[in-house]
């Protein structure tokens, strides 16, 4: 038997591998990351671990002795270059070959590089992984000026923890808002307010045409001509899907690795999760590829419940979380389409949470250090109960009681 | 190093050694103890690293912040009044042998 291959050990990675042996599967699981280390969690690098909080021991999701003992093959430094779908099997970057009767892509995301003169300078760093932030950690002290080109959830983070140690931190954004993407323009106003009263500078509609210096960075030169001057630079504009080991043998793509509710690609024998795989999600209602450990781990869980013949459609209500400074954002469904937003709480007290109605229908809400409101949005969501309007905005009634 | 004792909803008993300063749900998670998840990595917003703490060591512990507060009422498993996030509770000496219980469920 050849058994499970699974290309890629980030978060939809190892949870495959450790739901599979959770649920019973007894065949052999082989684990390849293109990293160094055994698996880790992200989100803690753009802040605890940055600020010394925690370490890359207790990043990891299991001790190293788990693989083996769970009779996980974990292979690291290790590349897929190649995948032949008609004899099931890839080929490694070390030369070597591996069948596999399922396989499983969690090739994750790329960060998208930036594409200007300059952007391979010394002292321009990316933020995904833990060598990215070791590399960060090492001129961090000695920077005194870091500019944060893209203000998403990892160059705002990042922006919070520079801030933190001190640094003068710009943050340059292309859009005109920040987290415009993904937050309601007055989370946007908000996050921008709480970061310029922390001292952080703020531009948007800011386009970088070059980034210069002699040996290293030394500034970041705008399309209108301004400069901004710095010592460390972080790139954070997003990232592309890792598709090509699954395109280029056929395997139906649309913005990521199509995948239906049990994360199947348009091959049988091929699954795929995490930031990579592109969903039409039930709730959603369209194809969306959520960049998240909710649905990292939810895919993986899923995979691992479909191979051992306990299918359960995907269908856990998207949930996200940034932390900034000392507000926690969480978020909850989807709001695209949404025609109404209610506050609930007070933003001056750095409470609250926004619930976004299309129609009469709750689609999504965003906390912010309100974690209850989150969790008993979750339910709600995952319920499909929609408290009224007047309902949400009235902090005394008791949004649990609907449930 | 501080020892942890936790005990899973089916008796099943982990004792384990923790350098001080790892979280009671990293001393969990890191040696594959089951019915501790710590979805959220450990920064208190997910509720799913839920414990009951055995009762002669709850005053020795910190008091839960605001916002684990607000989390101890989002449980999955019921909370009662030794109830808290394992994510919050370092391993220190002063709570060295501390005895945590697992709940039936966390999510």
């Amino acid at each position: 038997m050849a058994g499970l291959v699974i290309v890629g050990a980030g978060q939809a990675g190892y949870q495959t591998a450790e739901s599979l042996r959770q649920d019973g599967f007894d065949g052999p699981i082989t684990l390849i990351g293109s990293e160094a280390h055994p698996p880790y969690q992200r989100p803690p690098l753009s802040k605890a671990y940055l600020l010394g909080e925690t370490d890359a021991q207790r990043v990891r999701f299991r001790t190293v002795d788990y693989y083996a003992q769970h009779r996980i093959d974990l292979r690291t430094s290790l590349d897929v270059t190649a995948l032949d779908r008609a004899v099931k099997r890839v080929r490694l970057s070390d030369g070597s070959c591996l069948g596999y009767d399922k396989l499983v892509l969690a090739t994750g995301a790329r960060v998208r590089p930036l594409p200007v003169p300059g952007a391979e300078l010394a002292g321009v760093f990316t933020l995904k992984t833990l060598d990215d932030v070791d590399a960060i950690a090492v001129r961090l002290p000695h920077a005194q000026n870091v500019a944060v080109i893209g203000a998403g959830f990892i160059g705002l983070e990042f922006a919070a923890v520079a801030r933190k140690l001190g640094k003068a931190v710009t943050v340059l954004e292309a859009a005109p808002r920040i987290m415009g993407r993904v937050v309601h323009p007055d989370l946007s106003h908000y996050f921008t307010a709480y970061h310029q009263a922390r001292g952080v500078r703020i531009v948007c509609n800011a386009a970088v045409a070059a980034l210069s210096g002699t040996e290293a960075v030394e500034k970041v030169i705008l399309a209108d001509g301004s400069e901004v001057a710095t010592d460390l630079v972080v790139v954070g504009i997003g990232v592309i899907p890792n598709v090509e080991l699954a395109s280029a043998c056929g395997v139906t793509c649309d913005n990521g690795i199509v995948v239906d509710e049990f994360c199947r690609t348009s091959d049988p024998d091929i699954y795929a999760a995490g930031d990579v795989a592109s969903y039409c999600h039930p709730f959603a209602g369209s194809l969306v590829r959520l960049e998240s450990v909710q649905n990292a781990a939810d895919q993986g869980r899923t995979i691992a419940a479909h191979v051992t013949g306990k299918a359960k459609p995907y269908a856990t209500v998207p949930w996200f979380w940034s932390d900034q400074f000392d507000l926690k954002l969480q978020m909850v469904g989807l709001p695209h389409g949404c025609d109404r937003v209610v506050l609930r709480g007070a933003m001056e007290t750095d409470k609250f949470s926004l619930f976004h109605y299309r129609g009469d229908e709750l689609r999504a809400v965003d906390s912010v250090n309100k974690p209850a409101d989150h969790i008993t949005g979750r339910k709600l969501l995952a319920a499909g109960v929609s408290p009224t309007p007047e309902q949400a905005a009235d902090e005394g009634f008791k949004l649990n009681s609907l449930l | 190093m501080p020892t942890v004792t936790y005990i899973e909803h089916d008796g099943t008993e982990h004792r384990v050694e923790l350098p001080a300063g790892w979280t009671l749900m990293q001393g969990a998670t890191l040696n594959g103890i089951n019915g501790i998840e710590g979805e959220c990595g450990g920064s208190c917003g997910c509720a799913t690293c839920h414990v009951y703490v055995d009762e002669a060591y709850l005053d020795k512990l910190p008091a839960p912040s605001e916002t684990e507060e607000e989390m101890l009422e989002c449980t999955a498993s019921p909370r009662r009044a030794n109830s808290r996030l394992s994510c919050q509770i370092k391993a220190m000496p002063e709570i060295d042998g501390i005895v945590v219980h697992l709940p039936e469920t966390q999510s």
